[in-house]
């Protein structure tokens, strides 16, 4: 307890300062004046004045998911805490650890419709961990540690506390952040050691086994991740991840298989659907994973670590859950396997790599290298992994097919790399999460690898990237329409391409020159690595506009409502096989 | 669907602003069914409300149900009374019937054996207070229709484990 009773705004900087917090992600209005005011008056933390609340979400998320800590949005009532609601959904559907002070009327308007009033625990209830409207600053201390914990323990996720103006102002007494937990929430870290022997006696007897793992174990930390690759080459099964997973499980072992999924690699796909034991690692049995459920990987047993108990038995039914944080799971089924070490059956698991190999001798990323005049957006990816990757870059993405090609073409050896919207798919996301990132590790190379649709919708970000000097590359791939929607549209409505291609795109050279950005243009493979490396060279901000060919596809795809062993290879396949009745009414 | 069971699930939660709607908002917005809820603050030192819900769904959603709820912030403890063991479920109801003459000796004699208790009663019309299971009280209920059935109010289901334990 501090002596003197001090406001509810002094408050909140101090309980964010006492939680180690050294940036916040914010925009002002009515409401938290006097958090700006208090902010003015002290040194400890960095604000961030983004152009659009959105923007700041993001921006907190990229921030989170690079360093591992909280990220922290400051906005103001109304207007300003229904446009993070979009950030907030986002974060929550991808596990992110983010704290979101709202601004509200002052108590004794609440339900009024007074100026700028939202029920913002109201809208936000579903779209976040947890939310408080705090209505005592003698409360406030206590919630704003309390809502630090509920972020980041457990599974992670955004939470709301929403602050009504008269208590920012109002005098009250702080408590510091030793009793900031919760009464009684407290995720079970351990699983049941009874279970852990199962799982362990499954993985020894197994003949084909597959490691599946997901971004939970990004969630769990560097050291989890390490514990993951130990255990993979342990018992030496192939291993693929999620889209959320990249980074997890370094992408140059060669027990690595890929993505798998959706969009995911021919052998990762085979592999899962062949497997007779899954060992799934902080995944979620995502609809853009498992495909048709009743098709689902028939023939294995299935083993599921999750910290969170939805998670679990939730898409598909699994035989041994292990409830509990991944690294401290892991920890003890490494230990359990070692004790007495189990050798797997050497026989059978050559013959199980023997067919992972034969998938991956099909090379299902293949693509036409022939044309000298037009850029394949793989190859550009490509050449963008071959150029930076001894620069250890962070890479965002925006949502769309450039998003699943980054995922199938860049390599990631370590986690807190890649950050992309995986369960929410916001376009938009990519260019203010790199800005989070670049706060958060100023000397890095930090790319958002984007599509020129996706980009635009939080292209203000620029303006806050120039403020700060932030030097984030966006590389668009360019092919002028929502190529994903394109590619659907050819996939269920008969290439009707309606409202798919954008006819009126800024010249993005003068776009990023508009905002003391760097803008460059290739339109030829020819050109491309010199243009790269000009990129990466400058000191600033640069947007590097990749004009790519229009109609590419992304390949492999499980088309909606098919199966792993009916993916679509190729244009060819896609002719070939239409989309199933069932499967026209999936996302 | 033939494999739809019926469960009882009481959770305790912290009685703060907000947790009904959290609940409630749980089973609308993940599309299970309520066909039944009732809540009210059950420990005033710790500051704790119980819920009781009646649903309804597969195994595999029931489940589910139970795993969503247990990981809300505010939620202290689930429990599945249905598969807990044996429990006592009881569900109150106001009942009015309006009518004369022959009619209302008929309601007082079928209330007798329904043991439900005139608590108002004017010359045309009797409120009636009944308590058991929810069969129970449909069954009497139905009964009343032709006798001049008027309005019913019913509480939804509470329920609690039979012997010793206590959770
Ligand atoms: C256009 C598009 C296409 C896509 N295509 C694909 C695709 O082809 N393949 C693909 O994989 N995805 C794809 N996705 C992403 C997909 O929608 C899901 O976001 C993704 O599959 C989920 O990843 P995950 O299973 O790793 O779970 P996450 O969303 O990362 O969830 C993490 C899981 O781990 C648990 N967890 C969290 N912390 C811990 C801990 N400490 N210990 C234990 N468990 C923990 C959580 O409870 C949760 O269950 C696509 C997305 C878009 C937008
Ligand atoms: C906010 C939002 N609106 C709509 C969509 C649906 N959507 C998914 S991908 C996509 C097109 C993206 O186009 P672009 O950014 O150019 O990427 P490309 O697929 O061409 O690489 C759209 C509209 C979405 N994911 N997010
Ligand atoms: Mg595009």
């Amino acid at each position: 307890m501090s002596a003197e009773p001090i406001c509810g705004a002094d408050i909140v900087i101090k309980a964010l300062v006492d939680q180690g917090v050294d940036v916040v992600f914010g925009y002002p209005g009515g409401a938290v004046l006097p958090i700006y005011d208090s902010l003015f008056k002290q040194n400890s933390l960095r604000h961030i004045l983004v152009r659009q609340e959105g923007g700041a979400v993001h921006a907190a998320e990229g921030y989170a998911r690079s360093t591992g800590r909280v990220g922290v949005v400051l906005v103001t009532s109304g207007p300003g805490a229904t446009n993070a609601v979009t950030g907030l959904t986002d974060a929550l559907m991808d596990s992110v650890p983010v704290v979101c002070l709202t601004g509200q009327v002052p108590t004794h308007l609440i339900g009024n419709d007074a100026f700028q009033e939202a029920d913002t625990t109201g809208i936000t209830r579903p779209c976040t961990k947890h939310n408080y409207l705090v209505k005592d600053v003698n409360e406030l201390a206590r919630i704003l540690h309390e809502a630090f914990y509920v972020a980041k323990s457990g599974r992670p996720g955004p939470v709301v506390v929403d602050l009504p103006k008269d208590v920012l102002f109002a005098l009250g007494s702080y408590a510091g952040p030793e009793q900031g937990t919760h009464k009684t929430y407290r995720p079970q870290l351990e699983a049941d050691p009874a279970r852990v022997a199962e799982a362990a006696a499954l993985i020894a007897t197994a003949k084909r086994p597959l490691f599946y793992g997901g971004g939970g174990i990004v969630n769990s930390g560097p050291e989890a991740c390490a514990r993951f690759t130990e255990l993979v080459r342990l018992v030496d099964a192939p291993c693929t991840l999620t889209l959320m997973g990249l980074g997890a499980f370094p992408a140059s072992d060669p027990h690595f298989l890929g993505m798998v999924g959706m969009h995911g690699l021919y052998e990762s796909n085979m592999a899962m659907h062949d497997c007779d034991l899954m060992i799934a690692v902080g995944s979620r049995f995502d609809d853009r994973v498992t495909g048709r459920l009743n098709a689902f990987s028939p023939g294995s047993k299935k083993i599921h670590i999750d910290i969170d108990p939805s998670s679990l038995n939730k898409n598909v039914r699994v035989d041994v859950p292990l409830l509990g944080d991944c690294g401290t799971v892991l920890a003890a089924l490494i230990a359990a396997l070692k004790e007495p070490l189990r050798r797997p059956d050497g026989a059978a698991r050559q013959s199980w790599w023997r067919q992972v190999d034969a998938w991956r001798g099909r090379d299902c990323l293949r693509y036409d290298r022939s044309r000298s005049d037009l850029i394949k957006p793989q190859y550009a990816i490509e050449r963008l992994y071959a150029l930076t990757r001894d620069r250890d870059p962070f890479i965002t993405t925006e949502v769309g097919q450039h998003q699943m090609w980054a995922a199938q073409f860049f390599k990631f050896e370590r986690p807190y790399h890649w950050m992309t919207s995986g369960g929410l798919g916001t376009m938009g996301y990519g260019l203010p999460a790199a800005m989070g990132v670049q706060v958060g590790h100023p000397d890095a190379l930090v790319i958002d690898i984007a599509g020129e649709a996706s980009i635009l919708m939080n292209i203000q970000e620029m303006s806050t990237i120039a403020q700060y000097r932030l030097p984030v590359k966006a590389f668009i791939l360019n092919n002028q329409y929502m190529g994903m929607v394109r590619q659907w549209q050819e996939l269920l409505h008969g290439g009707r391409y309606s409202e798919s291609y954008t006819a009126a795109l800024p010249d993005f050279v003068k776009l990023a020159e508009a905002f003391g950005a760097k803008g460059m243009r290739v339109e030829r493979p020819a050109e491309l690595d010199d243009a790269i490396r000009a990129m990466i060279d400058a000191p600033g901000a640069v947007v590097l506009d990749v004009a790519v060919d229009e109609m590419e596809n992304c390949f492999p795809m499980i088309p909606s409502g098919a199966a792993h062993n009916e993916m679509l290879l190729g244009p060819r396949d896609e002719a070939a096989r239409p989309v199933s009745e069932e499967g026209m009414v999936l996302v | 669907m033939s494999d739809t069971e019926r469960h009882t699930i009481a959770v305790l939660v912290d009685n703060e602003p907000g947790i009904l709607a959290r609940v409630v908002g749980l089973f609308s917005g993940r599309g299970y069914n309520i066909e039944s809820l009732t809540v009210a603050e059950v420990d005033r030192i710790n500051n704790l409300s119980r819920i009781t819900v009646v649903t309804s769904g597969t195994r595999m959603i029931i489940e589910q149900i139970k795993a969503q709820l247990s990981r809300l912030v505010p939620v202290h403890k689930v429990h599945d009374l249905t598969d807990e063991g044996p429990y006592v479920e009881r569900e109150m109801a106001l009942i009015k019937v309006v009518g004369k003459g022959e009619a209302r000796d008929e309601c007082l004699r079928l209330a007798d054996v329904f043991r439900a208790r005139v608590v108002d009663s004017t010359t045309e019309s009797f409120v009636f207070e009944m308590t058991g299971s929810a069969e129970k009280l449909n069954a009497f209920i139905t009964l009343m229709e032709p006798l001049g059935l008027a309005e019913v109010s019913r509480t939804g289901a509470v329920a609690i484990a039979r012997g010793a334990g206590s959770f």
